[in-house]
């Protein structure tokens, strides 16, 4: 992958936003690895969480807005438990996504009347709810 | 002794076995669970952003119409108790949006004509929020507990699972530690069990993803449901309805996927209580279970 890295990009207002929204400072991230290590989806991800935090610290939002990662993470905060520096990757994920969701026009993740028949009247409602409200806005 | 009690959509729903269990319990441990006279749902998942005071209110009106009966609230599901007990915490300690919520309630009309005590204070995050296993440790006492058990449970290989909600984040939830819990090993102790330690007792079942990417929440499911097994564990046990339900029901896609996949019952922590203080079976009704755990049960002698 290569990266164009400008002072623009790493102090991007949009950077400071993810900070603000998720409470979390991102250079406080040394980059051990232990949340992409424990983390139990990690291997469908495309960019492990290490490496989103990565990439924002050098100010490619994009990379990190278009990542399927933000949508597969299940908010189960491993990665927030075994920081030893105290970064929540799963809030910072829970930032980009509203982030994109809080776009006007923006196409939700998860829409209503895509769950199936199936799920809606098998699974817990409080799945649905969660679903709708972490991938819907 | 009356205890507020917050059941949940769930609970009143899809997971009334977890509820009619729990009541049963309580009952015959001398703890009635008083529902709550109006409650909505809790939003089942606590924001994790920062600016959101929305996103809380129906999580704030729920404490707030628990601290008209009491100053407890007890609850099961591990989502509701973790969005209440977060909720509160914002509530007892970010002074901005308890000023921002308490404005909200102030203006729900609605909540103001149906309770006639509504006395307009402020909430301030004044109701202790308690998981049922709290409850049974601190209200009730696990020696009191243990000399109300009729039924021990011996000889049934039980692994407790704790998942996420329960103990994360730790400095918030206070439940017990997030890597090592050992709250519902004593529990089950308490009632004889046998206990079966399994590593992937705090791991993720994939959660709401379920909805999303089934594929991806029934992969983590199975990652816990097999460690159980491979640890011999006759059931699981949860707290979780979410969690019941992917461990439980998506073992249908298990077997499917895994060849040889041995299938294991997964109950509520209630189901077995009840069984362990003689509850009527008719209580603790396995009828809604997908793996049905009789045999299992029947096969220890103990139904």
């Amino acid at each position: 992958m290569r990266l164009k890295l400008t002072r623009d990009l790493i102090r991007d207002e949009l950077i400071t936003r993810v900070q603000d929204l998720s409470g979390q400072s991102l250079l406080q991230c040394y980059q051990c690895g232990k949340c992409s290590a424990g983390c139990p989806v990690v291997h469908e991800m495309d960019i492990v969480p290490s490496e989103v935090i990565r990439l924002l610290q050098l100010g490619q939002l994009d990379e990190a807005l278009d990542s399927k990662t933000i949508w597969i993470c299940a908010s189960c905060l491993q990665c927030a438990s075994r920081c030893p520096k105290g970064v929540e990757f799963s809030s910072i994920c829970d930032a980009l996504r509203q982030i994109v969701l809080r776009k006007r026009m923006a196409t939700p993740r998860v829409d209503a009347d895509d769950v199936s028949a199936i799920m809606v009247s098998d699974a817990p409602q409080m799945g649905v709810v969660g679903a709708l409200r972490k991938l819907n806005g | 002794m009356k205890i507020p009690y917050y059941p949940g959509c769930t609970l009143h729903e899809r997971a009334r076995d977890f509820d009619v269990s729990a009541r049963e319990c309580a009952k015959a441990l001398g703890v009635e669970l008083e529902e709550l006279p109006i409650w909505t749902c809790c939003g089942a998942v606590f924001p994790l952003v920062t600016d959101s005071v929305m996103d809380i209110l129906a999580g704030v009106r729920n404490l707030e119409y628990a601290s008209r009966i009491g100053d407890k609230l007890v609850t099961l599901c591990s989502f509701c108790y973790n969005v209440l007990k977060r909720t509160n915490r914002v509530m007892r300690d970010d002074l901005e949006k308890r000023e921002k919520a308490n404005l909200f309630l102030r203006a729900d009309t609605a909540a103001r004509e149906e309770v006639e005590s509504y006395t307009k204070t402020d909430y301030t995050g004044q109701v202790e929020v308690l998981h049922y296993i709290e409850m049974l440790r601190d209200v009730v006492g696990f020696d009191e507990l243990r000399k109300k058990v009729e039924n021990g449970l011996g000889g049934l290989n039980v692994a407790p699972y704790y998942g996420c909600m329960l103990l994360r984040p730790k400095k918030e939830m206070e439940f017990d530690d997030p890597e090592q819990p050992t709250v519902f090993e004593d529990l089950l102790a308490t009632l004889g069990c046998d206990i079966v330690d399994f590593p992937m007792k705090t791991e993720c079942c994939g959660g709401f993803q379920i909805v999303n990417d089934e594929e991806l929440a029934v992969m983590c499911s199975q990652n816990v449901v097999s460690s159980a097994i491979k640890r011999n564990a006759d059931v699981i046990v949860t707290t979780c309805p979410l969690c019941r339900y992917n461990l439980d029901k998506k073992q249908e896609e298990m077997i499917e996927r895994v060849r040889g996949f041995r299938r294991i019952p997964v109950i509520y922590f209630t189901q077995l209580l009840g069984l362990a203080l003689g509850i009527d079976e008719e209580h603790i009704d396995f009828s809604d279970n997908y793996v049905d755990p009789r045999p299992v049960l029947a096969e220890k002698s103990l139904l």
